[in-house]
C-alpha cells in the first residue's frame, strides 16, 4: 500500500471504530472491540509495525496519525468502559440526577490559621513584616524589659505559668510567655529603626477555662518605630486595619487604658458589626466590641533596648485572634478552638 | 471598686445623666464595668409608718399591720416576724414591681385575699426590693425617714462598679473618682472639711518608733480616749453596703469609711491591749508565729513588716490588724493607724501569705505618704462623730525622710511629637491645673510641673502626655497614615516553608488540627523515645495532672485529638499538626522545633451509595506524603527501619539527600490501646520541619521541555525474593536516562511464582526529548535492566 492509501485507511479505521464502539452495550462487545482496533493483530497495530517499511517522511506523517488514533481509541475505549460501568451501576432507568455525587474530600486549615493569616496579611498590605519568636520566655523579656518590674502589681494582669527550673539566686526565670509582647524587645535589640513588624504566637496563662478563657491562646502582636511616629499614626493604621478585617465602614473608637509597656495607652473597639451599633448580645448593648490594647511604646522600653526616645517614637499593639474569628463566625466558646471537634473544625 | 453616686455627690457636682457619666470615665481610663440603678423599679413604693399590728383572725403566723402613708392608711396582711408597731418600713401599693424570690423574676404586685382578708399592698423585705439577700424579714427604714415620700427618694442610688487599672491606686477611692469627674465635667472638687488639726502634744502616752524606713517611710498615729463601740449610724452603714462593705461597729467601719473614701488604709487597735505604750515598726522574726483577725495563725520571716508593741508583735504592716489587739464592743480607748508602707514589701508579704485584703492591694500599687495625716485626721474627726471620745496627746506623725513633690518638665513640642495634634498652651494648662498639677511656665514651649501628691503613677514626661490626651480625649485626636520608612524586607525561610508545609497537607486532604503543647509523661513516654533525652521542661505550678510537661514530641497530641473523635465521627481521619516541640537545654531555653505530625486512619470513603467502605492504610498516607512532597518540589526515598511505637516492619524513615527528616509507621496496638484508640489500622507520619529546612535543596521550580517525540510503553515482569524492597527495583529500572518514569501496577504471589518469590510488574515509559526511539533501542536498553536486576537484585524476567 502507498503511504497516501495507509492515510485513508486510517481515517477510515478511526471512523469504523467509533461507530462501533457506540453501539456496544456489554463488556464482552466491548472486548473484542479492543482487540479489534487495538490489540496486537488489529489493523492498526500492524500498520504501526509495518511504518519501518515507508520512507522518512511517510513514516513521520503515518506514524504520527497512527499514534494519533490510537490514543483517541484508548481513550473512547476507557470513557465508553466507564459509560458502562455506571449505566450497570446505576441501571438507566434508576439514573437519579437527585442522587449525591462522589464527594472529593478536602483537608482545611485550622479557623485559628486561617484568621492569624488574614490578620498579618492585612498588615503586610500597610508594609508591615511578619516576625515569630519563642513560646519559652525569660522574665526579662516577658516583663522587666517591658516595664514590669519583678513584684509590680501589674504582674497581676498576667497570671503566669513558670517552668520548673532554678538559676543561681533560686529564682524562677523561666515562663512560658504570657503574651507576644516579648518579640518587641527581642526585635528592638536585633534591629535599628524603622521596625514595622507583626507577630503572631502562642501565648499561655494560668487561667481556668470557660466560654471566654482560654490558657493556650493566639496573641497578634504589632510593632512601629521610627522618627515622627505618632498617636495619630497609630489610630490610623489601626483604623485601616479594622476596615480591612471587618469592612470599609467600620468606625473604631479609642479609649484610655493602661499597659505598662505603653503610654499612652488605648483600647480600641470596632462599631458592632451585627448590630450596626444600635445594640445586641455580641456588643452587650453598647454598640462597641474592644477587639485590642494599643499605645505609643513606653520612652522607659525604647531606652531599655538602647534607642534614643528622643528622637524614636513608636506604638505596639495587641490582639487576641479567636476573639476576632468568634465575633466574625458567631462562635460562643473559645473552648471549642483547641479541642479539636471535627465537627467544628470542618465548619471553616 | 463601687462607688455610689450619692457619695459621688458630696465632692463633685453631677452635671450629666449617669450613663453619659459613666461613658466619660470608661473612655478617659476608669472602665465603669456595669451601673447598679438601686430603686429603678420602685415606682409603687412608699415609705410608710406601721400604726398598729393586730392578730389575722384566721392564721396563727400571719398579722395585720395598718400603715399610716401620710395620706391614707391601709391595712396589709403581713408575714415577717421583725414587723413592729411604729416602724419605718417600706410600702408597695398594688402596681409596685417587686422581685420574685420563688419565680426569680420581677413581678406586678396585685391585690390578693390572703386567709380570707383583702390586701391592698405589702411590706417589703429587702430582697422584694432588689436590695441583696436578706429575706430575713422586712426592711427597717431609719427613724428620720419622712413618711409618703417615694422610696427611691431615700434610698435610690446609681453604684458604678468601676474595673480599675493597678497604676492609678488614688482612683481606689470615691474622692479619687470625683477628681477624675471634677477634670472631664470641668466642676470644682469639694474634699471634706477636715476640723481635727491638732500636732502632737505633751500629753501623748505612746511613742513610735519605725525600725527600717525604708519599709516604712512616714507613720501616723493617734490615741482616742473614751469611745463608745457600738453599730455606725445609718448613713454610714448605708454607704459602706452600697460599696461592698460589711458593716462592723463604729469605729471600724470609720477607718474602712476613710480608706474609701481617700484610698488610704487604716487600722484601729484596742489600746488597752497594748503593751508598754509603745508601736514599734519592724521587720518580723525569722519563723515568729502571729495569729490575724481572722483567726489564721501565719510563720512569719524577715523582712515581713510588723507592728508591734514592747513586747509582742500586734499587727501585719499593711495587711491585716492581730487578734490580740482587735476592736471589741468593750473597747474604750483606740489606738488609730495611718501608716505608709512599701509597695514591694507590702505585696511580697500578701503573696506569701496568701492573704489579699483591701489594705494590701492598696499598698502594693503604691500610696504616697503626705496621704497618711490627712486620712488620720479625716478618721479622728468622723470616730468623734460616730463613737465619741476625746484625742490625747494630738498626732504622732514620724516621718524620717520626708520626700519633696517631684516635678517634671513638660514640653509642647514632646506633646505634638507624641500625639501628632495641635493642644494649646492655654488647654494644657486648663487640664493639667484641673488634674491638680501645678504648673510654672517658662515661656510657651515648657513649663514645669509639680505632681499632685496622690498621684503616684505620673514619673516621666509621656505620663502626662496622656493626662492632656485622655482628658481632651482619643477621639479627638486626629487619623493618620504612617509616613515613615518601610523596613527592608527580611525573609522568613522557617515561617514560609511551616506555611507551605499547612497548605500542601490540606491539598492532600488533610485536616490541620491544634492542641495544648503541655501533656503528661505517660503520653510522651509512650509515643517516643526518652531514653537518653533530658526530662522534658516542666511546669512549676501545672493547672491539672494533664497539663504538666511542655511536649517534646507530637505524636501524642494527634493521637489523643483521634481518641476524642473517634466516638463522634464514624468517617476517615485524615489530620495533621504543625507545631512547636521543646527540647531542654541546660541553663537556657529549650530549643524549639518546628514539627509537622499526620495520622490517617478509619475509612477511606465512608460507605456512600457508589462505593464500599475501605479503610485507610499504610499506603494512603504514604501516597499523600509523596504527593505532599510533589507540592514541596523535593526527592525524599523510604527505608524501611523499625522505630518506637511502629509495628515492627511496618515503619519506614524519610530520607532526604541520606538525611532523615521524618518517619512514616502503622501504629503499635499497644501505643493505641493506652490511647483508648478502637480504629486500626491508625498511619503516623512526622517530619522535622528544621531538619528539612536545613537541608532542603533550591526550592525553585524548574520547567522542563515536554518531548515533542513519542514515547513508548513497555510492561515488565520480574521474579525476585520477596524480601527485597520494591524501591531497590524502581531504582535500577529509572537509573537508565531514557525511562522518564517507572510504575508498579502488580505485585503478584501465587501459582507460577516459586515460593519465597515475588513477581512485580512495572509499566515502563522510554522517551527521549530530541528523536523518536527506535525499537532497537528500547529493546537494547531494556536488556541492560534486566541484566542489571538479575545481576544485583538477583531478577529474572518472569516467563
Amino acid at each position: 500500500m502507498s503511504a497516501d492509501n495507509i492515510l485513508n485507511r486510517l481515517s477510515e479505521l478511526k471512523v469504523d471504530a467509533i461507530q462501533s464502539l457506540k453501539g456496544i452495550d456489554n463488556a464482552e462487545a466491548l472486548d473484542s472491540w479492543r482487540v479489534d482496533y487495538l490489540g496486537r493483530r488489529g489493523e492498526l497495530t500492524q500498520i504501526l509495525r509495518g511504518l519501518s517499511g515507508l520512507d522518512n517522511e511517510n513514516r513521520r506523517n503515518v506514524g504520527s496519525l497512527a499514534n494519533r488514533i490510537k490514543s483517541d481509541l484508548e481513550q473512547s475505549f476507557s470513557e465508553h468502559q466507564q459509560l458502562l460501568k455506571d449505566q450497570e451501576s446505576t441501571n438507566s432507568s434508576l439514573f437519579d440526577v437527585t442522587l449525591p455525587g462522589r464527594s472529593i474530600d478536602m483537608g482545611r486549615l485550622h479557623p485559628t490559621t486561617q484568621i492569624v493569616r488574614e490578620i498579618c496579611d492585612a498588615f503586610v498590605s500597610m508594609g508591615f513584616q511578619i516576625a515569630e519568636g519563642p513560646e519559652v520566655e525569660w522574665d526579662r523579656y516577658n516583663f522587666e524589659m517591658l516595664n514590669i518590674p519583678k513584684d509590680h502589681p501589674a504582674r497581676d494582669m498576667w497570671d503566669t505559668l513558670w517552668i520548673d527550673y532554678k538559676d543561681e539566686n533560686g529564682d524562677n526565670p523561666m515562663l512560658l510567655r504570657t503574651h507576644t509582647s516579648p518579640m518587641q524587645i527581642r526585635i528592638m535589640e536585633d534591629t535599628e529603626p524603622p521596625i514595622r513588624v507583626v507577630i503572631p504566637g502562642k501565648c499561655y496563662r494560668y487561667e481556668a477555662t470557660d466560654a471566654t478563657h482560654e490558657w493556650h491562646f493566639y496573641q497578634v502582636e504589632g510593632l512601629a518605630v521610627g522618627e515622627g511616629i505618632t498617636f495619630a499614626d497609630m489610630k490610623g493604621t489601626l483604623f485601616e486595619f479594622a476596615r480591612i478585617l471587618f469592612g470599609a465602614d467600620r468606625k473604631v473608637r479609642f479609649r484610655v487604658d493602661y499597659f505598662p509597656f505603653v503610654e499612652p495607652g488605648a483600647e480600641m473597639a470596632i462599631d458592632c458589626f451585627v448590630c450596626k451599633g444600635s445594640g445586641c448580645r455580641v456588643c452587650k448593648n453598647s454598640g462597641w466590641i474592644e477587639i485590642m490594647g494599643a499605645g505609643m511604646v513606653n520612652p522607659k522600653v525604647l531606652e531599655g533596648v538602647g534607642y534614643d526616645s528622643s528622637k524614636y517614637t513608636g506604638f505596639a499593639f495587641g490582639m487576641g485572634p479567636e476573639r476576632i474569628a468568634m465575633l466574625k463566625y458567631g462562635i460562643d466558646d473559645i473552648r471549642l478552638f483547641y479541642s479539636n471537634d471535627m465537627r467544628f473544625l470542618r465548619q471553616f | 471598686m463601687k462607688v455610689p453616686l450619692t457619695w459621688l455627690e458630696d465632692y463633685v457636682t453631677l452635671n450629666l445623666h449617669h450613663a453619659d457619666l459613666a461613658h466619660r470615665l470608661t473612655m478617659a481610663g476608669n472602665e465603669v464595668g456595669s451601673i447598679d440603678v438601686v430603686g429603678e423599679f420602685w415606682d409603687h413604693v412608699y415609705v410608710g409608718y406601721v400604726e398598729s399590728i393586730a392578730p389575722h383572725p384566721n392564721a396563727d403566723r400571719l398579722r395585720l399591720a395598718t400603715v399610716n402613708l401620710s395620706d391614707e392608711e391601709i391595712t396589709v396582711v403581713c408575714g415577717a416576724p421583725n414587723i413592729e408597731k411604729g416602724q419605718k418600713i417600706a410600702f408597695a401599693k398594688v402596681g409596685a414591681n417587686l422581685y420574685d424570690s420563688r419565680s426569680g423574676t420581677q413581678q406586678i404586685l396585685k391585690s390578693a385575699r390572703i386567709r380570707g382578708i383583702e390586701s391592698e399592698g405589702m411590706v417589703c423585705s429587702a430582697l422584694e426590693l432588689g436590695l441583696g439577700d436578706d429575706h430575713g424579714g422586712i426592711l427597717v427604714l431609719p427613724d428620720h425617714s419622712e413618711i409618703g415620700v417615694p422610696l427611691a427618694e431615700i434610698l435610690g442610688d446609681v453604684i458604678f462598679d468601676l474595673e480599675l487599672t493597678p497604676n492609678r491606686p488614688d482612683c481606689f477611692s470615691v474622692l479619687g473618682i470625683a477628681r477624675e469627674v471634677s477634670a472631664l465635667t470641668s466642676v470644682e472638687v469639694n474634699e471634706p472639711i477636715i476640723s481635727y488639726d491638732q500636732g502632737p502634744d505633751e500629753s501623748a502616752s505612746i511613742s513610735v518608733e519605725i525600725v527600717n524606713s525604708d519599709l516604712c517611710p512616714r507613720y501616723t498615729a493617734s490615741v482616742i480616749e473614751g469611745v463608745k463601740v457600738e453599730p455606725s449610724p445609718y448613713w454610714l452603714q448605708d454607704r459602706l453596703i452600697k460599696a461592698g462593705q460589711r458593716p462592723i461597729n463604729n469605729v471600724v467601719d470609720v477607718t474602712n469609711y476613710v480608706m474609701l473614701e481617700y484610698g488610704q488604709p487604716l487600722h484601729a487597735f484596742d489600746l488597752n491591749n497594748l503593751r508598754g505604750g509603745r508601736v514599734i515598726v519592724r521587720p518580723a522574726e525569722d519563723g515568729e508565729k502571729f495569729e490575724t483577725l481572722d483567726g489564721t495563725i501565719h510563720t512569719l520571716q524577715s523582712p515581713m513588716l510588723v507592728i508591734g508593741d514592747a513586747e509582742r508583735s500586734i499587727g501585719l504592716a499593711g495587711v491585716m490588724g492581730g487578734l490580740n489587739t482587735e476592736m471589741k464592743d468593750s473597747t474604750t480607748n483606740v489606738l488609730l493607724e495611718s501608716a505608709n508602707f512599701d509597695p514591694i514589701n507590702t505585696r511580697r508579704t500578701s503573696q506569701a501569705l496568701r492573704i489579699r485584703t483591701e489594705a494590701s492591694s492598696r499598698f502594693e500599687k503604691g500610696l504616697q505618704p503626705e496621704l497618711a495625716p490627712i486620712a488620720l485626721r479625716r478618721a479622728i474627726d468622723l470616730i468623734i462623730q460616730c463613737a465619741g471620745g476625746k484625742v490625747k496627746g494630738g498626732v504622732v506623725d514620724i516621718y524620717p525622710q520626708p520626700q519633696d513633690r517631684p516635678t517634671l518638665v513638660f514640653s509642647m513640642d514632646r506633646l505634638h511629637k507624641v500625639l501628632g495634634m495641635d493642644v494649646s498652651k492655654a488647654q494644657v494648662d486648663k487640664i493639667l491645673s484641673a488634674l491638680g498639677f501645678k504648673l510654672h511656665w517658662t515661656g510657651d514651649i515648657e513649663t514645669k510641673v509639680t505632681v499632685p501628691y496622690w498621684r503616684s503613677d505620673i514619673s516621666q514626661h509621656d505620663d502626662l502626655v496622656e493626662e492632656v490626651a485622655r482628658i481632651i480625649g482619643y477621639d479627638e485626636i486626629p487619623t493618620t497614615t504612617l509616613s515613615t520608612g518601610i523596613p527592608p524586607y527580611r525573609t522568613q525561610p522557617s515561617r514560609e516553608l511551616r506555611e507551605q508545609v499547612r497548605d500542601a497537607l490540606v491539598k492532600c486532604g488533610m485536616q490541620e488540627t491544634i492542641s495544648y503543647p503541655l501533656t503528661t509523661l505517660a503520653s510522651l513516654d509512650m509515643t517516643s523515645n526518652m531514653e537518653g533525652h533530658p526530662d522534658p521542661l516542666r511546669l512549676v505550678h501545672p493547672m491539672s495532672n494533664d497539663l504538666e510537661y511542655l511536649r517534646t514530641s507530637l505524636r501524642g497530641s494527634l493521637i489523643s485529638t483521634l481518641a476524642t473523635n473517634q466516638r463522634h465521627d464514624d468517617g476517615g481521619f485524615r489530620i495533621f499538626e504543625v507545631g512547636r516541640v521543646y527540647i531542654p537545654r541546660k541553663n537556657d531555653l529549650p530549643i524549639e522545633k518546628e514539627m509537622a505530625v499526620g495520622l490517617v486512619s478509619g475509612f477511606r470513603v465512608s460507605g456512600d451509595w457508589l462505593s464500599t467502605a475501605e479503610t485507610f492504610d499504610f499506603f494512603d498516607a504514604k501516597g499523600i506524603l509523596e504527593t505532599f512532597m510533589e507540592l514541596l518540589n523535593i526527592e525524599v526515598t523510604f527505608e524501611p527501619v523499625d522505630q518506637y511505637m511502629f509495628v515492627a516492619g511496618r515503619s519506614a524513615e524519610l530520607l532526604l539527600n541520606g538525611k532523615a527528616i521524618g518517619v512514616i509507621g502503622e501504629v503499635d496496638s499497644k501505643v493505641l490501646d493506652s490511647f483508648e484508640i478502637e480504629l486500626s489500622p491508625v498511619t503516623l507520619f512526622e517530619l522535622d520541619l528544621d531538619m528539612l529546612l536545613e537541608i532542603m535543596p533550591d526550592r525553585e521550580m524548574k520547567y522542563i521541555p515536554l518531548s515533542r517525540y513519542p514515547g513508548a510503553f513497555q510492561d515488565l515482569s520480574v521474579v525476585l525474593d520477596s524480601d527485597i524492597s520494591a524501591s531497590r527495583i524502581q531504582d535500577v529500572i529509572e537509573r537508565r536516562e531514557i525511562v522518564i518514569s517507572s510504575k508498579l501496577f502488580d505485585i503478584y504471589q501465587g501459582d507460577g511464582v516459586p515460593e519465597g518469590k515475588k513477581s512485580l510488574t512495572y509499566r515502563v515509559l522510554f522517551q527521549l526529548t530530541d528523536r523518536t526511539l527506535t525499537g532497537n533501542e528500547i529493546n537494547s536498553v531494556r536488556a541492560e535492566i534486566l541484566n542489571d536486576l538479575s545481576k544485583e537484585l538477583g531478577a529474572h524476567l518472569r516467563g
